[in-house]
């Protein structure tokens, strides 16, 4: 999978009540981000510390993919 | 295409029941319907069925015969139809087309879904499957998450509030308390709604409908013939379905459904008025948010001003276009699969003038609107009384 580059937090929400494969997780940010390239992306943001969570307009860069999934952090 | 007329309508109760299965709430929906047209099993010339996830939820498929043999229908065509939350929507769009069309005469369109027997989790993991699953799916999105994203977006652009969306939310559990089949029948206060258990932010358990067993069912008949059935007519004056890309990520403006506005445009066309004339409306409140954007996509209020019109009771059983008086899907319920239909049962109820303590006065151009996943079907339907 190729890296998808830095971009823009389009909207984001933070799941409490998870599906069952992620009911570990919760809660965590679920986000979509417009790509710099072009394009959006459903990602997460990585870090599960509740200070590092993004806000709309926020800039945010690729940080790896865990499971397939593409995980961001704050730029 | 030749003028379609519904002559019958027919629901279980909404709500959690651990024993009934499937079948028997859609042999009920069913049967009921088909009492209120006086029409026998035998007069029956073709069956639709809408429902989501029959197999995920309950493990059974073949699902179409499977009703109707439970109601003496055989050797007609039985298919099901599946568009996510829109699914009975769609079985019912092209029940109205079949008909319109000529193919047959007398059509019975029902919808069912059994959700209770699956926990919480794994209801929330097939419901997830209306999404796009390599994509939103995967990265762990729930149908809630999506539209808090939306909730969260149409905040950002047009200043809509937590107690907008609370309003959604106490506006429809108050018309819920009034009709005897809603799964909730408890009126709640605009600090409850704002104090409830967190879901996805910024959407608490208020904000979202509820997860229900049910079934409803309606019969259609060209309206040249509807004279010689001995119930009252209902015109499907308008109707169109109409899709868009299935990802929320797909699409361009999240705070708008284009499918919805394109079906509007369309049934609105079809039936010669505009959203002006439109005096009540059944809208697909999966979330309060969905209200809200409905109330928008629909032409009842200004893009972006879907929160205030909510707010100030335009929305309201008392108000200038009560929405939703059933209870919707907040609060009545919203066994998925039966939704649709079961919108279209709630607009007949108020144009016949047999709604009860919910009855509005101005109740003679009706709409439905019906919406699957995030906005990849959409149905809309303009019903009317027989002049």
């Amino acid at each position: 999978m190729n890296n998808p580059g830095p971009g823009r937090v389009y909207t984001e929400t933070l799941i409490y009540a998870a599906p069952e494969q992620f009911v570990k997780d919760a809660p965590y940010q679920l986000t979509i981000i417009t790509l710099d390239h072009g394009g959006r992306l459903t990602a997460r943001i990585s870090s599960e510390n509740p200070r590092d969570r993004v806000q709309i307009g926020d800039q945010v860069q690729f940080a790896e993919f865990r499971d397939g999934i593409p995980f961001f952090r704050k730029s | 295409m030749r003028p379609v007329a519904v002559i019958g309508i027919g629901k279980t109760a909404f709500g959690a029941f651990p024993d009934r299965d499937l079948r028997s709430l859609a042999v009920e929906a069913g049967q009921k319907c088909l009492e209120d047209a006086h029409v026998s099993p035998s007069q029956v010339e073709a069956f639709y069925l809408g429902n989501f996830a029959g197999p995920s939820f309950v493990g059974q498929n073949h699902l179409a015969p499977y009703v109707a043999g439970g109601m003496g229908i055989t050797g007609v065509p039985c298919t099901r139809f599946e568009a996510a939350c829109a699914s009975s929507g769609s079985a019912f769009f092209h029940a109205v087309s079949a008909v319109g069309a000529g193919l047959y005469d007398v059509v019975l369109v029902g919808g069912v879904e059994k959700m209770t027997s699956q926990p919480t989790p794994k209801v929330t993991e097939i419901l997830a499957g209306a999404g796009d699953m390599c994509g939103e799916g995967r990265a762990g999105a729930t149908f809630p998450a999506l539209f808090a994203m939306i909730a969260r977006r149409h905040m950002y652009q047009y200043g809509t509030t937590r107690e907008m969306l609370a309003a959604v939310a106490v506006k429809n559990h108050a018309n819920g308390a009034k009709n005897p089949l809603a799964h909730m029948r408890k009126v709640i206060t605009i600090e409850q709604a704002l104090a409830g258990k967190p879901i996805a932010d910024p959407l608490t358990v208020y904000d979202c409908s509820l997860i229900s067993d049910g079934a409803a069912a309606v019969l259609i008949v060209p309206f040249e013939r509807a004279a010689e059935f001995e119930s009252k007519p209902v015109r499907v004056l308008g109707i169109a379905q109409t899709s868009d890309q299935v990802a929320l990520d797909q699409k361009e403006d999240i705070t708008t459904f284009k499918a919805v506005k394109e079906a509007a445009q369309k049934a609105y066309k079809m039936a010669g008025v505009t959203a002006n004339d439109i005096q009540f409306a059944e809208v697909h409140d999966c979330f309060t948010i969905a209200e809200i954007v409905a109330s928008e996509d629909l032409g009842f209020c200004k893009k972006g001003d879907g929160g205030p019109y909510a707010l100030q009771g335009c929305t309201a059983l008392n108000g200038p276009r009560p929405l939703n008086t059933s209870g919707g899907l907040k609060a009545k319920g919203h066994p998925v699969g039966a939704t649709g239909v079961g919108q279209i049962c709630d607009v007949v109820m108020q144009i016949r003038g047999e709604a009860g303590d919910r009855q509005i006065e101005r109740h003679s151009l009706g709409l439905a609107q019906n919406l699957g996943g995030s906005g990849a079907t959409a149905v809309v339907t303009v019903l009317g009384a027989v002049a």
